[in-house]
């Protein structure tokens, strides 16, 4: 069995999301496979024209529609089945965008999910963790019918550019539901690299102590060019905003540099950055989860360390 | 009648450390606390206001598994739902599953809302609430921190990678739950008496015509790769020292 996968893109209207290009990889753990991107939008030719470049990438169609701005998944979903009869395995990524969208259709297809895929092993063998990343399933599907797919951003590289595969026009005509309805999205707009693909992450938690102390983060990042994460501690008592949340239940991240300052590294936390490259912890008790998992510790009072890191630097 | 139907999942307790099985065959569960699944809490929590503000009148939690999940059903009464719903399930229920069991209990119950976690801690699989919603044909609002109900419209706020995003849904609707919905109540001793008395029907897969397939079948169990335990540096100095040696500066 060979696969033809259908991935469908993230981008917000004019950019590809890096999640895709990270799709394609794993997707490509299927040898053989047969790789089409699908970008629904209102007019897609921007991103369909990013997504054609990526390497391996067979066929862009583009589903466009007035409905297709926000991605809603209600919407979406049914756009996507009216496609899907060719396909063996249909993929997006574990991000919010896809986690929303995937499981819809996987519930439309009445097909088995594979949620946070990590390798693919065969067109039918997959692993993935669970229990907050504390065990590594491996699942079979039959091998009949469909499997849709959510990927682990954090375990693949992004595919390479170069390709110039073709694109095309869907046609697909189905009713919308007007169910559901956009009305906002409120993005904090910040200068520094976006936390789920930046190089460097400087993340902090509960000991930061208010939103002002988070401040000492931005300074140092800045300096170093990192994206800020934060611990939930430190979002739920509002230091931080929500998107910021790296762990089980927020961002999983694989960044060359992570570095943890005042954080205790909870199980829920660290299944967010175990595939980080290197893992540096700055904490006052010596004895925090967190140095288990660091790669280099420094016991101490991050008042003092972190204004000290940024003048050394 | 105005109802909310909110999902349970029996799951191992957040605090435990848990440890796969050395033959690979699953993780170690005899003997492990077990609890509801935290973003079950929530759900049930954000269903209970929404009745004390006037907003339904039953709140009403169903669970799909093994006779053991009544243990939780029992404290979700206990947390204030009115009764609950205890479809028999020996065995893996995958998410298709689970969905369509409560699709079933929807044809009955009629709920004008329906709220699950947006995942469960065990599987981690976050898929049921939207399977549930396109078996249903109707809105999915995934990951809320904030819900408003008007009338015959819900407005979600959902905590996503950009931000926050807000939807409007027609109800009746599905909603799954984010850590900062709310804060759910502790459970009081003499609530947990009344608990005793209040309804929970037995139902199984087979009465409400749903087949437990199972579509993945689970082949290994592995415990994740360890790191490395790594170096103690001394100061700030050190540590710049270790990175620029390990190129990372
Ligand atoms: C279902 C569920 C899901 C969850 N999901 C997530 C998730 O996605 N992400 C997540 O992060 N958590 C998650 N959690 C919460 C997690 O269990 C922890 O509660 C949380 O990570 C703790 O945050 P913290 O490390 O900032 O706070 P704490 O555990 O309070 O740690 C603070 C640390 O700061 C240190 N400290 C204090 N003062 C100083 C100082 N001046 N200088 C240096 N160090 C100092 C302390 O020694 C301590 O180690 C989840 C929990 C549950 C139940
Ligand atoms: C050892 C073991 C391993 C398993 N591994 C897998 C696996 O790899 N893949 C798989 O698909 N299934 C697996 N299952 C089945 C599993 O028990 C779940 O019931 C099923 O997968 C639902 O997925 P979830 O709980 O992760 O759902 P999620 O979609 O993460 O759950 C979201 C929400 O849906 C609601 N919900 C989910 N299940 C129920 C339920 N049974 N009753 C009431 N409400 C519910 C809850 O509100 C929950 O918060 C396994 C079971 C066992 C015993």
């Amino acid at each position: 069995m060979t696969g033809r996968v259908l991935i469908i893109a993230e981008h917000d209207g004019t950019r590809l999301n890096a999640s895709t290009a990270k799709c394609v990889t794993c997707a490509h753990g299927m040898a053989g496979a047969e790789i089409t991107i699908a970008v629904c939008a209102v007019d897609a030719a921007a991103v369909a024209a990013q997504a054609a470049q990526l390497s391996g990438v067979s066929r862009v169609l583009c589903v466009e529609n007035p409905a297709n701005g926000p991605a809603l998944a209600a919407v979406w979903a049914p756009q996507l089945l009216a496609l899907a009869a060719p396909f063996t395995h249909i993929l997006g990524p574990s991000t919010t965008f896809g986690k929303d969208l995937m499981a819809r259709i996987a519930g439309l297809l009445e097909a088995p999910q594979v949620s946070d895929i990590m390798a693919i092993e065969s067109p039918t063998r997959f692993r993935r963790p669970i229990y907050a990343g504390n065990a590594i399933l491996t699942v079979e599907s039959s091998g009949e019918g469909k499997v849709v797919g959510t990927v682990r951003t954090a375990s693949f590289e992004a595919a390479a550019g170069g390709g110039t595969a073709p694109i095309e026009k869907a046609a697909v005509s189905v009713e919308l539901p007007t169910h559901t309805r956009f009305v906002s999205v409120s993005a904090a707009k910040s200068d520094r690299p976006d936390l789920q693909t930046a190089a460097r992450v400087i993340s902090g938690g509960r000991a930061l102590g208010s939103a002002e102390g988070f401040k000492i983060l931005y300074s140092l990042a800045d300096k170093l060019g990192a994206a800020v994460g934060a611990s939930r501690a430190a979002v739920d008592a509002g230091y931080a905003p929500n998107e910021m949340q790296v762990g089980q239940t927020g961002k999983i991240i694989a960044p060359e540099l992570y570095v943890a300052v005042g954080i205790s590294g909870a199980i829920q936390h660290l299944t967010g950055i175990k595939d980080a490259r290197t893992i540096v912890a700055i904490n006052k008790d010596g004895e925090a989860p967190i140095f288990e998992v660091a790669d280099l510790g420094l016991v101490g009072d991050l008042f003092q360390i972190i204004p000290e890191l940024e003048r050394l630097l | 009648m105005k109802r909310i139907l909110v999902g349970i999942k029996r799951v191992v307790d957040y605090n435990v450390r848990i440890r796969v099985k050395p033959d690979g065959s699953g993780v170690v569960t005899d003997g492990v606390k077990m609890s509801i699944n935290p973003f079950d809490e929530i759900a049930l929590e954000e269903a209970l206001r929404i009745k004390e503000r006037g907003g339904a009148e039953e709140v009403i939690v169903a669970t799909v598994g093994p006779a053991d999940c009544q243990q939780q059903l029992r404290t979700a009464l206990a947390m204030g739902a009115d009764r609950a719903l205890h479809v028999q399930a020996d065995g893996v229920v995958e998410p298709l599953t689970a969905a369509r069991a409560l699709l079933k209990l929807i044809e009955r119950e009629q709920p004008l809302l329906v709220i699950l976690g947006k995942q469960a801690i065990d599987d981690d699989n976050g898929q049921t609430g939207q399977v549930l919603a396109a078996l249903w044909n109707r809105p999915q609002a995934t990951y809320a921190s904030k819900i408003e109900l008007t009338a015959g419209t819900a407005r979600v706020t959902r905590e996503v990678d950009a931000g926050l995003e807000t939807l409007d849904v027609d109800l009746p609707a599905v909603i799954t739950t984010d850590l900062r919905l709310n804060e759910p109540r502790y459970v009081k001793l003499p609530d947990i008496m009344k608990a005793k008395k209040k309804p929970l029907d037995t139902l199984t897969l087979s009465a409400l015509g749903v087949e437990q397939r199972q579509q993945l079948k689970l082949v290994r169990f592995e415990p994740p790769p360890q790191r490395q335990k790594g170096v103690r540096v001394k100061d700030a100095a050190e540590l710049l020292e270790a990175l620029k040696k390990k190129g990372l500066l």
